[in-house]
């Protein structure tokens, strides 16, 4: 599959990057849907934007900061509720391969 | 063939730095690296889907301070972007950092090499950004302690002009100067605080265009980074030598076997696919902002350092010494500006209160004496009110004690005589109790004239002026 049929996503190639295993199949079907998301909303490349600034927010908010004060954090049994193993307090993943 | 080709060297430093705020940069949770693994961390910083961002505001203004600093241009609208990226240091697949309009741009940072040359190395700029989870290697597994992820970080990163190993290593003492004396960080390299990426290249002089370049990763010591260099800089001419190319990618440096080795090549290059962070509002800044915090400052270390040789006359090294920290460069210049004699401040700086300092292992802000006091000491030794003997004594009541110096001399009739009606006296004494060395003298031992000015000094119990008792001696012996 070239860059060119679709829409510039690689689905493999980003499968790939994001650690994900998919089968030929997943990848044929997911790289038909994801042209169509992607077509899809390439219809706003269809409107007259002429004079309208970039923006990558709906609201003009600035400068939302916090105090450099300290808060409670999540108690040692809390934040490791979820890990599926624990080691020495660590979560443990599998080895990690640089 | 081509042994005799020169090469010439290009580096570029990503340097991180870890900010001096009490808190994590988008969250409450602490900044503390000692606590026990998992403890400092909530839903923000494990990187729990739906949690929300909240900027920490002392972060963005000691990144501008940094900027600042350095001399650059600080970027009016700046943004948060997503970096992504699958490990499991970084929870969320996304390091939230700056992309396309970081904090700050452009500036410079000037150092010295050992041999006193200069040069001024560009900053492409700095950037705000979070620190990942720390990971720890074990044999079949790995674990992963969250206290470190989301402590705040400046990274700065340098334009290619760094051209050899002993350049980075004087940049790298550079900015870390500056950045504790902005303090807006205490760039302890133990905790981790100072980390660094290295590119490098090389390339026959002659050459325009730069050679292929390597880069090695989260470097913590700055003798790491200069040996990791000198290694990875030979190697690559070696290639080159040996008629191959270089290819980029990303080396280990192992400091144990003393050597570098691939660790991930152009192809495996991470492809991080910024977008634009949508949980945190752009920050904006205006003039006000700005001038408010520049006119919170301090001097940059090397324009202090020329100031203090000419404001108070002292040897180039000296001023350097005094500089190095900004809390021992303060108290000297606050004494400094009361003494009449600064040349003999900056002594017992040099001499007795940085030994002191390190023999007791004490920090100057812990130090009872002011340094008014000093300054009156130097003014009493200035005036020859005391000798350098007794004001050693003086200085060890004043360090351990406090007090005020003219009392402790008076109290301990300290006081130097200088009246040579009274250390004509001493002098008899000196000379008539000690006939042997009076022959030597005159025999021509020139050596013995040192041995009776110090009994002067003991028949006086240490108050005699020994510049004049040594002349009084000199007359009577003729």
């Amino acid at each position: 599959m070239s860059e060119e049929k679709h829409n510039g996503i690689d689905v493999a190639y980003v499968a790939n990057l994001a650690r994900m295993s998919l089968t030929e199949y997943e990848i044929e079907k997911f790289q038909s849907q994801l042209d169509q998301i992607v077509g899809y909303v390439e219809k706003i490349g269809e409107l007259d934007l002429d004079g309208v600034e970039p923006s990558s927010r709906m609201r003009s908010l600035n400068n939302v900061y916090r105090k450099d004060e300290l808060r409670d954090s999540l108690s040692h049994d809390k934040a490791m509720a979820n890990a599926p193993e624990e080691l020495n307090g660590l979560f443990k993943v599998p080895k990690i391969v640089e | 063939m081509s042994e005799n080709i020169n090469y010439l060297t290009t580096i570029g430093l990503e340097v991180h730095v870890q900010l001096k705020t009490k808190t994590k940069i988008f969250c409450g949770c602490s900044v503390d690296s000692e606590s026990e693994p998992n403890t400092n961390v909530c839903p923000v910083c494990l990187g729990y889907p739906g949690a929300l961002p909240a900027l920490n505001e002392t972060v963005v203004k000691y990144g501008i301070m940094t900027g600042l600093m350095i001399g650059s241009k600080i970027n009016r609208y700046s943004k948060f972007d997503r970096k992504s990226y699958f490990y499991p240091d970084m929870s969320k697949n996304f390091q939230t950092s700056q992309f396309d309009l970081p904090i700050c741009e452009g500036g410079s940072i000037d150092i010295e090499l050992e041999d006193g040359t200069r040069k001024s190395i560009g900053i492409t700029r700095i950037h705000l950004e979070e620190n990942a989870a720390k990971n720890f290697h074990l044999v079949k597994m790995s674990g992963v302690d969250f206290n470190r992820a989301g402590t705040p970080l400046i990274e700065v990163v340098t334009e290619p002009e760094i051209e050899s190993p002993e350049e980075a290593y004087a940049f790298l003492q550079a900015i870390r100067q500056i950045v504790v004396y902005t303090g807006v960080s205490d760039c302890n390299l133990e905790l981790g605080q100072l980390r660094c990426d290295v590119n490098c290249s090389v390339r026959p002089e002659g050459q325009v265009k730069l050679g292929e370049r390597t880069e090695m990763k989260n470097l913590n010591t700055f003798k790491g980074i200069y040996n990791a260099l000198q290694y990875e800089i030979e190697r690559q001419k070696d290639v080159l030598r040996s008629g191959g190319t270089v290819s980029q990618e990303t080396r280990r440096w192992d400091p144990d076997a003393g050597i570098t080795t691939v660790m991930r090549t152009k192809e495996d290059a991470h492809d991080y696919r910024y977008l634009p962070e949508p949980d945190l509002m752009p920050m904006v800044f205006d003039d006000e902002y700005l001038e408010e915090l520049r006119s919170s400052l301090p001097e940059l270390p090397a324009k202090r350092r020329e100031r203090f040789v000419v404001a108070y006359s002292l040897p180039a090294y000296d001023a350097g010494v005094l500089v190095a920290e900004k809390p021992i460069a303060d108290y000297f210049e606050a004494a400094a500006k009361l003494s009449k004699n600064p040349k003999l401040v900056s002594n017992y700086m040099m001499t007795e209160m940085l030994r002191i300092l390190s023999e007791t292992e004490k920090d100057i802000s812990e130090v009872t004496m002011t340094p008014e006091a000093l300054a009156k000491l130097s003014n009493l030794v200035d005036a020859k009110t005391i000798n350098s003997n007794t004001a050693k004594k003086v200085f060890d009541i004043l360090f351990n004690e406090g007090g005020d110096p003219e009392k402790i001399v008076n109290e301990n009739g300290w006081a130097q005589v200088s009246d040579t009606g009274a250390i004509e006296g001493f002098v008899d004494e000196a000379i008539a109790a000690n006939p042997k060395s009076v022959e030597d003298y005159k025999a021509g031992k020139v050596a013995a004239i040192k041995f009776l000015v110090g009994q002067v000094m003991r028949f006086s119990k240490g108050k005699a002026n020994p510049q004049l008792a040594e002349s009084l001696l000199l007359e009577k012996l003729q």
